[in-house]
């Protein structure tokens, strides 16, 4: 109460607090929930202002490059060349999958399968109804009824359709050549909507619908999602579990400093064949250093401390070794006017 | 010669009756419809929670928008300091000035233009004037959020001003007042319940706006330093929420879209009871 | 009152005799100037913003010229744009609310005036004000929630049943689309229709009316020859207002239009108009300049609109005024 009274004062005068600082990030929505957590329990403990927008990978990429934000995200990582050309420094923060989720009259989560490329098939328009015996082959104790399938995708520049794409034109030949993989392709059938957010709000309003969401935008909606066959020819859920079995093939350490890994399709019997990490990108010259360390000093917290919370909506922090290797690159790479600014002293 | 046929004309004329009444009943039914769809959904969200805390990241229970409430408190009051002494100062003019001036028509002409441009275009204009230089701010959304007030004062400022009879003037001036004098004391004074029902429904009019801030003020969790920086507020608020897929954003979307309505329907009832009663 | 402030105001009430240049104070030499520049900052405003779109437009104008205007495919990631999709959505959903808003306001305004007695006429009068005073983005929310649903529920399974044979009513009835963007901004717009009718038609002459009446001709009949007639100017007046308004609405479209840039027949498809795009898609462009441009370009292009049926429908009401104003 008083904090509110105290703040209209201060607004009422247009006088800057001495208090908080405020670091500006925008881009994936793939890892929102996590990061919208991970900065509420950081302002509560520290009183800094991590203020992240949501707004699709290629926007974030767009901000950072455009020194509007102090950070981007993306899940489509960018090469070791377009970092050296932007000045950009990029870092995995945090794991996760995508899972196509599924509203059809009572169907329950992992109850659909969806076998090689019949998912694929669903995007392209080439199988239109539930009951199609495509779906059917893989699913024979489903209730199948005779609707059209409403085909629901990204609108926006999205990090989650370059991971999506990536993984249907791997196990569909005909996807890579009508479709092609990318942070925004050109969908032949279905709706479509932006963010995960939007993805995740349109299906879970219509019956008949199928997309494609970061999990925790699933598991948090109760949004059924559908088993797929990995690499390993075993039909698994995801979960923790398979997404970490599917980052556990990752190299980190060749692929350093860019670090620039894809998880897609990846081999083991648990693997989840849809599973992604999300990129921070900050430039590697920057301004105001108070600002950096707050931001810096948040993204090493969230590594530390921020595991338990990730876990809770199925995303699976980065493993130690790997950030060690991250502080490092911080520590060689990144300034603020001239001066170093990890390790925060 | 053959009788026009009456029964066709009588039918006709019964048919676009019935057809009348119920197009009234159904423009009231949908003002019902809305109204009760806030109300219902909205209350279930207004708890002391609501406007004490801060947002809650999504899937999480509890929070408010208390920084919100406020934002939009502060951000329409900067933009009333701001709209009403220009769009004040613009009606004096057309009223007391008008036809001997050139430029009264172009002005008058602009000003309902100006009433009728889209929100949004204000918003990219501010945008482009104060964001691109300063970055987002609660400044530019009050800036652009007068702009849009300033036809609505100037015009219905005129438009009360001129109520008032010359005589009242000229009696004023032949007993040796400055022309500023006699607007300010004795013409104002005689408007007066008209000019701040224009100022309250400019008000109501701006409370309720959500396009121009989309891209000068934007939104913040958190409680902002200053307004240099981006102020949280009610309606873009509920612009981000609702198009979310958590429920419990959207559930403060709804306490917030009642705050508002409650707030606009207010300000109505308001400046109906200014009018009438002529008293303030 | 939404009336108020669309119908110009009477010829000015002259003002006092100018006092002589010798009795004026300095004190009213400024008073003259400061509101001058104050009135002058309006005009300076509006020059500005025309400036300021045609700035920002520049990219847009120069990467893809005329072209712009007929070119359908809207590829953000690609860098490809085109306003024909846009341009498409608003013109549709505004015909839609037009043709369902005018004939309801029209017979609504005849209802108050006409045929209800003066407590109902009252009532119904606050109802269609208080209509016009809910923000657009409550109508949003009430639209997003719970108008679209119901209208994918229970009225878009008919209308397909029905006439599901034309192309306007095919494809999924998801409730978001052009249909129901089209509605909710006829309920949006039909309160200035209402209100503007409302005021043409109470002042017609009762002397017309009454000689109409008293040659036997029916309430309708009357409406039609006389009442309609007579104010048609004004009535032409309302609907070019009530257009405005329609073309410039942001919030209420933005929610329930599907935000989908495709140019489909069938009114039960996703669409995009001017103000959705700019509305979603504003805040992803920031730091792509031809984005930005784009949607600059897309702004000016509604503003050039909305300014051109404003300048009609002002010059158009003064020349109603005028003539009703000194008639009969």
């Amino acid at each position: 109460m008083k904090h509110m009274v105290a703040a209209l004062a201060l607004l009422a005068m247009g006088v800057p607090a001495a208090a908080g600082v405020t670091v500006q990030g925008a881009g994936a929505s793939f890892p929102f929930p996590i990061y919208a957590q991970w900065a509420y329990a950081y302002n509560k403990a520290t009183g800094v202002r991590i203020n992240y927008q949501s707004m699709g990978s290629s926007a974030g990429i767009a901000q950072i490059k455009a020194g509007t934000v102090d950070f981007g995200a993306s899940d489509a990582p960018m090469d070791a060349k377009d970092l050296q050309e932007a000045g950009l420094v990029q870092f995995p923060m945090v794991i996760g999958g995508v899972v196509p989720i599924v509203n059809l009259g009572g169907i329950k989560p992992g109850q659909l399968k969806l076998g090689d490329s019949v998912l694929a098939d669903i995007f392209m328009g080439k199988v239109t109804k539930w009951n199609d015996p495509a779906i059917k082959k893989d699913n024979p104790d489903v209730e199948l009824p005779d609707k059209e399938i409403t085909v629901v995708s990204r609108a926006d520049g999205s990090g989650t359709t370059w991971i999506y794409t990536t993984y249907l034109a791997e196990v569909s030949a005909a996807f890579k050549d009508m479709v092609g993989a990318g942070t925004s392709v050109k969908w032949p059938v279905g709706v479509t909507a932006k963010g995960n957010e939007g993805v995740a709000a349109y299906v879970k309003r219509l019956d008949g619908t199928i997309g494609y969401v970061e999990y925790a935008y699933s598991l948090q909606n109760k949004l059924p999602h559908a088993q797929l066959r990995n690499k390993a020819g075993t039909f698994v859920d995801p979960n923790t579990e398979t997404f970490m079995a599917a980052a556990a093939n990752a190299d980190w350490k060749a692929k350093a400093p860019a670090f620039d890994v894809v998880l897609v399709n990846q081999p083991g019997e648990q693997s989840w064949p849809i599973a992604g990490a999300s990129f921070i990108l900050v430039r590697e010259k920057m301004k105001n250093p108070q600002v950096v360390k707050a931001m810096l000093s948040f993204f090493n917290w969230a590594y530390e401390s921020g595991g338990e919370m990730a876990r809770k909506l199925d995303y699976v922090p980065v493993p130690d070794n790997v950030v060690k290797i991250i502080e490092d690159v911080w520590a060689d790479k990144l300034s603020a006017d001239g001066q170093k600014v990890w390790p925060v002293k | 010669m053959r009788p026009r046929p009456q029964t066709g004309r009588k039918l006709a004329d019964l048919a676009v009756k019935v057809l009348s009444g119920v197009f009234a009943a159904v423009a009231l039914l949908l003002l019902g419809w809305i109204l009760y769809t806030v109300l219902q959904r909205g209350a279930a969200a207004l708890n002391w929670a609501f406007f004490t805390e801060l947002p809650p990241p999504p899937f999480m229970e509890g929070g408010g928008l208390a920084n919100a409430i406020v934002g939009t408190l502060v951000i329409t009051a900067l933009a009333t300091l701001i709209g009403v002494p220009l769009g004040l100062m613009t009606g004096i003019y057309l009223a007391e000035f008008g036809s001997h001036s050139w430029i009264a028509g172009p002005v008058r002409f602009v000003v309902n233009v100006l009433m009728g441009a889209p929100s949004i275009i204000i918003g990219v204009f501010v945008y482009g004037l104060i964001v691109l230089r300063f970055g987002f701010s609660g400044y530019a959304g009050a800036v652009a959020l007068a702009i849009l007030m300033l036809p609505v004062v100037a015009r219905t400022s005129e438009d009360m001003l001129a109520l008032v009879p010359n005589t009242l003037r000229e009696s004023a001036l032949a007993l040796g007042a400055p022309r500023w004098r006699v607007t300010f004391g004795v013409v104002f004074r005689a408007a007066k319940a008209g000019l701040i029902t224009g100022v309250i429904l400019a008000v109501a009019r701006i409370s309720g706006e959500t396009a121009p801030l989309l891209f000068t003020a934007v939104n913040s969790p958190f409680w902002p330093d200053s307004l240099g920086e981006p102020t949280p507020n009610l309606t873009v608020t509920i612009f981000q929420y609702a198009m979310s897929p958590y429920t419990n954003w959207q559930e403060l979307a709804w306490g917030a879209s009642l705050l508002i309505t409650a707030f606009v329907l207010f300000m109505m009832l308001a400046a109906r009871f200014v009018l009438r009663t002529r008293s303030i | 009152m939404p009336s108020q402030g669309y119908l110009p105001p009477g010829p000015p009430t002259p003002d006092a005799a100018r006092p002589s240049r010798s009795r004026q104070s300095s004190g009213d030499v400024l008073f003259r100037l400061g509101t001058g520049a104050c009135a002058l900052v309006v005009l300076i405003l509006i020059v500005a913003i025309f400036a300021e779109l045609i700035w920002g437009s520049r990219f847009a104008m120069r990467e893809f010229g005329w072209r712009f205007l007929i070119n359908e495919d809207w590829n953000p990631v690609r860098s490809i744009y085109g306003a024909a999709s846009v341009i498409y959505g608003t013109l549709v959903s505004t015909a839609i609310a037009m043709i369902l808003a005018v004939p309801v306001g029209l017979i609504t305004a005849l209802f108050l005036v006409e045929l209800a007695p003066p407590r109902l006429s009252r009532v119904v009068s606050t109802g269609v004000e208080l209509l016009a005073a809910i923000p657009s983005i409550i109508y949003g929310m009430w639209g997003l929630f719970v108008f679209a649903p119901w209208l994918a529920n229970y009225v878009q399974p008919g209308l397909q049943g029905t006439l599901g044979f034309l192309p306007f009513f095919q494809g999924p009835t998801t409730g978001l689309g052009m249909l129901t963007a089209g509605i909710i901004l006829a309920i949006m717009i039909l309160p200035f229709i209402t209100a503007v009718s409302r005021d043409v038609f109470r002042m017609i002459p009762p002397a017309l009316k009454e000689s109409a009446f008293g040659m036997g001709a029916t309430t309708w009949e009357v409406t039609r020859k006389v009442t309609i007639r007579y104010g048609f100017k004004g009535v032409i007046g309302a609907t070019l207002l009530g257009l405005g308004r329609a073309i410039g609405e942001t919030m209420a479209v933005t929610f329930v239009i599907g935000n989908r840039y495709q140019i489909k027949a069938s009114l039960l498809e996703a669409g995009a108009t001017i103000t959705s795009s700019l509305a979603n898609e504003f805040s992803e462009a920031v730091g792509n300049e031809l984005f930005q441009s784009v949607l600059i370009e897309l702004g000016l292009i509604l503003f050039v609109i909305t300014f051109g049926i404003q300048a009609i429908a002002q010059l158009w009401l003064k020349r109603v005024s005028r003539s009703m104003g000194g008639g009969a």
